[in-house]
């Protein structure tokens, strides 16, 4: 028979398992994107020249606020039944298992935001050329902003109304994130090079996957203390 | 001193929460073979203790050595040789009673799915298998936390309230299964309200530990 798999293995799909048989949970970012990025012509009007101006700033502050918006469940529910002490405790590292649960936690939230913005993006009349531009931004963005995101989730947890705090400690940080982020994609729909920014979106999150789950680990650590 | 060091030994273990000292100076020894259960009134620290000595809490004063070794020198170890059952039965309701056990098998090395149905079977969970945790009641939610005990090779366990929604026949059994691991030369630490059917059971009484009182040592029951 199989044996048993690693723990970064089984929490992942774990984790995973938990997002889909939660689905309300993992659809409402989706849906506040979709609501928030259509409201947009609505109250802007029609015009196409300013939606395709303010359409990277919008498209990216929109993803940042959906991502915002489900950080707090990241640790909750394993706070509240006790898996999450069992975590602590275990003699694996725990540096892979933050890993495991930001990268079960990315795809259930960043990765259909990603996927779903091109189509947001035509409705603010974003020309095609920006496309790749904002999935690959916003591919890149959303995972180090679930990375950073967890950190602050991870030190909130253990109080009752963490939500607004957690936007308090994490969005400082995202602004480098929201910066490159859209100004790749205006340079994009410009019709100008924006490897530069995507560059500068891979090194914010290649620090991200190193320090992050680290200081997401130490934190956990505090909050089950208290 | 003793010529065998203790499996777990506390030395002036002295606990503080919001200025009140829940208890003070503890010194005790624990030995293979042992079954201990820790008493005290509501709010004197009982589940603070075992939280402790888990690891999961570190907010405390004194020093706990692990086989006559410090455990913060050995953290690895000692985080193999344990198993916690919290006062949380640590069990997620949307998943089934086999997923959750998977993943604790997965915390703790290698166990075979055949040995995870055998272990639910076990704590008369056989059938539940795939019923997600949210349809049972309390006391089987319990007994789903309790099947780790069954696959678990840890020395040390450390359980709190384990008994709690527990019916009749699953308390005579599980205290079967503290027997036999105790016998088997583990050394299980528990808390409980009730009495506990034990052959040789010894117990640490927390107010002795209290502030302002000054005797030590592990009381024989």
């Amino acid at each position: 028979m199989a044996k048993s798999p690693s723990l970064f293995t089984a929490t992942f799909r774990r984790d995973l398992l938990l997002a889909f048989r939660h689905k309300g949970e993992m659809i409402n970012p989706l849906v506040f994107f979709l609501i928030a990025i259509s409201m947009i012509p609505l109250g802007v009007g029609p015009d196409k020249e300013v939606l395709m101006r303010i359409a990277p700033g919008i498209l990216w502050v929109m993803a940042l606020l959906a991502t915002l918006l489900s950080l707090d469940n990241l640790f909750r529910s394993d706070f509240d039944d006790g898996t999450l002490e069992q975590l602590l405790i275990s003699p694996h590292p725990l540096y892979l298992s933050m890993l495991a649960k930001v990268l079960a936690y990315w795809i259930a939230t960043g990765l259909p935001l990603t996927l779903l913005s091109p189509l947001l993006g035509g409705m603010l009349s974003l020309p095609s050329g920006a496309f790749i531009a904002l999935c690959s931004s916003l591919l890149i963005g959303t995972a180090a902003m679930s990375l950073i995101g967890a950190v602050g989730a991870a030190l909130t947890v253990g109080l009752r109304k963490g939500g607004l705090l957690i936007s308090l400690i994490v969005m400082p940080l995202y602004v480098p994130i929201l910066i490159f982020g859209a100004s790749a994609v205006a340079d994009a729909a410009q019709g100008n090079p924006f490897t530069m920014q995507l560059a500068v979106l891979g090194a914010i999150l290649i620090m991200a996957l190193l320090l992050a789950p680290l200081a997401t680990a130490g934190a956990l650590r505090v909050s089950v203390n208290g | 001193m003793t010529v065998a060091p203790a499996l777990l030994e506390l030395r002036n273990l002295t606990c503080e929460r919001d200025e009140r000292i829940l208890f003070a100076r503890l010194n005790a020894r624990f030995y293979e073979g042992q079954a201990v259960q820790i008493l005290g009134p509501n709010g004197s620290g009982k589940t603070t203790l075992l939280r402790i000595l888990a690891g999961v809490s570190r907010d405390y004063n004194g020093e706990i050595f692990l086989d006559g070794k410090s455990v913060i020198d050995q953290a690895w170890e000692f985080a193999n040789d344990l198993l916690y059952l919290g006062h949380l039965p640590g069990v997620k309701k949307s998943l089934t009673p086999l997923e959750n056990l998977r993943w604790y098998a997965a915390l703790q090395g290698s166990v075979e799915d055949e040995q995870l149905l055998l272990a639910l079977a076990e704590v008369n969970l056989a059938g539940y298998e795939d019923t997600p945790c949210y349809q049972l009641s309390a006391g089987q939610l319990r007994r789903v936390a309790l099947a780790r005990l069954v696959f678990s090779n840890a020395k040390i366990w450390i359980l709190d309230e384990p008994f709690t929604a527990l019916d009749k026949s699953g308390i005579a059994q599980l205290e079967n299964r503290l027997i036999a691991h105790a016998e088997a030369g583990g050394l299980v630490l528990v808390t409980s309200h009730q009495d506990i059917r034990f052959p040789q059971l010894q117990i640490l009484n927390l107010q002795d530990f209290a502030e302002n009182s000054t005797v030590g040592g592990l009381v024989r029951g």
